[in-house]
């Protein structure tokens, strides 16, 4: 079975890009699953449902969705064995722009929108800087040029990168798209492959539950803001 | 410069040097939230006084990030000419929707317009992509697209990475809060050109020379009107876009000198696409495709006599421009002025 991790903010069009790639993969109904990663609600199973598209949704609640990811992600590829799909395409939504779930060996493909802004990619870190390919949306809707200053600021950040403009309405560069995927490496596990990157770390007094603000409710880990005199 | 000697020379020059002889490298520093680290010093002796932390937060050690200046440096340094010079594109019929072959082998060169016709559901931007992914017989129509007489191969494909094609259509907008110029030396800064201030002038003429009404260096994207929006849009995918292709998807009548904007284009020896039902327009590329059933029906050169029709659709063009300027200025319409 072939994995690929989607990843990207959340609107960017993670899961349009994915039916339209799916639909242009022309296999079998049913061979290609999708597992969702996301916060606390997603309304995404209609859509996948809708497609045909076998899916299966986690929500991290009350944890760091990276770190849900990674508890998760080879119980997914074991699920993904087991229904017998050819391909199994993971999608996480980038919660903090900190949060990049690529894997090393395993196609990893970054969606971000031109609306997000000309400067985003260069504010959005691992999430792009880790990425094989970039997917970027919402060109149809900006101009050229926009488009052009965006990718070239994709570059800057992810210049080793393949850069993809994908229509998520009409499909237009999906088709692109599925011959890379169509190249991902065959998996049995993911057991002893390494994340690319590391997740964000914290272990504080308000992973553990505590609301009340004040110096003395916080312990573990912690970063301070210094603040200069003006 | 290799990569070896870029390595020898970040580590021996002092990044005040290296800022001006490479001014993208601000950009470099401020991606790794470094913009206040000492300009006296050469790379590695000023990381020396950054936290690790803040590396470690991006990933890196010094090493790590020394290896990454080098890299961005050969990225930006390099004149980008992936896209190369494309003089011609050929287009390969396939096959329409009711499975008929399209018996069509056309070949476009750089400098000519074509227009596309059709009602909507006929395919034209089933075509448009075939032409943006370079289709090689493995796309639902089965097209074929050579580049100067020459099939790329996947790894072609690849590397033109969006950048063959630029897109022009009614629906997009500017997003960006800048002024004009702010955003004409913002899209010349991506292109790494020497030249930038001359091509921002450029651009802002040729602007101005569309727009029906005039705006300055100093507006404010935002508060352009449609015209002059437009107006600027197709003088920067004139002059400033890398893509040899340049794809449109009509241009509305107002506010804005269709043809003149058609010879804009022209003139920068780029392949047109224009996906049009204003006669102005589609009679004023050299060859129209006509799309039916999601395949090419025919291709119509325009005919001397088209030529010539041409010339009253741009009377009556006129007479309604003329109309328009009344309204604007206040001006009273009469009968006597359709004569």
């Amino acid at each position: 079975m072939k994995l690929v991790t989607v990843a990207g903010p959340p609107s960017s069009g993670k899961t349009s890009v994915i039916l339209k790639l799916i639909e242009c993969m022309d296999l079998e109904k049913g061979s290609i699953g999708v597992v969702k990663f996301d916060c606390l609600t997603s309304f995404d199973k209609l859509s996948y449902q809708e497609a045909g598209v076998p899916v299966q949704i986690g929500f991290s609640g009350k944890f760091c969705p990276d770190h849900y990811y990674v508890s998760n992600i080879e119980d997914a590829v074991q699920w993904g064995l087991a229904s017998e799909f050819e391909m199994l395409i993971t999608e996480s939504a980038g919660l903090c722009n900190r949060c990049s779930p690529y894997i090393n060996g395993i196609l990893a493909i970054c969606v971000i929108d031109n609306l997000s802004g000309i400067n985003t990619p260069r504010k959005i870190g691992p999430l792009l800087r880790f990425a094989d390919i970039v997917v970027i949306t919402k060109g149809d809707i900006v101009s050229q040029a926009e488009r052009e200053v965006f990718a070239f600021n994709v570059k800057q950040v992810n210049s080793s990168a393949r850069l993809i403009f994908v229509n998520g309405i009409t499909g237009q560069g999906t088709f692109m798209l599925s011959k890379y995927l169509r190249q991902a490496r065959d998996i049995l596990t993911l057991k002893d492959l390494k994340l690319r990157f590391t997740t964000p770390a914290a272990v504080c007094s308000y992973c553990t539950g505590e609301t009340r603000i004040g110096e003395k409710y916080q312990m573990g880990m912690l970063k301070k803001l210094e603040f200069k005199g003006v | 410069m290799n990569t070896a000697d870029l390595i020898t020379y970040l580590k021996s020059t002092n990044l005040g040097r290296i800022l001006k002889d490479y001014p993208i490298a601000g950009d470099f520093l401020a991606n790794f939230r470094l913009e206040a680290i000492s300009k006296v010093l050469p790379l590695p002796q000023a990381l020396e006084e950054v936290e690790d932390e803040t590396l470690a937060e991006f990933g890196l050690d010094t090493y790590g990030l020394l290896q990454e200046f080098c890299m961005f440096l050969e990225n930006f340094t390099r004149v980008e000419e992936s896209t190369g010079r494309v003089s011609s594109l050929t287009i390969l019929g396939g096959f329409n929707k009711m499975k008929e072959p399209e018996s069509v082998e056309l070949t476009i060169a750089a400098g000519e317009v074509i227009s596309v016709v059709g009602p909507t559901g006929s395919g034209k931007s089933r075509l448009l992509s075939d032409i943006e992914c370079l289709a090689q017989r493995d796309t639902p129509t089965a097209r074929q697209i050579l580049i100067n007489g020459i099939a790329p191969d996947d790894l072609r494909r690849f590397e033109m990475g969006g950048k063959l094609v630029a897109q022009l259509s009614q629906n997009m907008n500017f997003v960006m809060d800048l002024t004009v110029r702010e955003f004409l030396e913002m899209h010349a800064k991506s292109r790494l050109t020497g030249n930038a201030a001359e091509i921002v002038e450029k651009c802002f003429l040729s602007a101005n020379e569309l727009a029906g009404e005039k705006f300055t260096l100093d507006t404010k994207l935002t508060q352009l009107s449609g015209g002059q929006s437009r107006a600027l849009m197709i003088a920067d995918t004139a002059n400033m876009s890398n893509s040899p292709v340049i794809l449109i998807d009509e241009i509305e009548n107002a506010g804005i000198d269709r043809r003149q904007a058609i010879k804009i284009l022209a003139k920068s020896e780029k392949i047109i696409f224009v996906s049009t039902h204003d006669p102005l327009l589609a009679l004023r590329a050299n060859k129209r495709i006509i799309m039916k059933n999601g395949g090419i029906s025919k291709v119509i050169r325009t005919s001397a006599a088209e030529g010539k029709s041409l010339a009253a659709i741009e009377q009556i063009d006129n007479t309604l421009q003329e109309l328009r300027n009344r309204l604007r200025n206040g001006e009273i319409i009469t009968e006597e002025l359709l004569k």
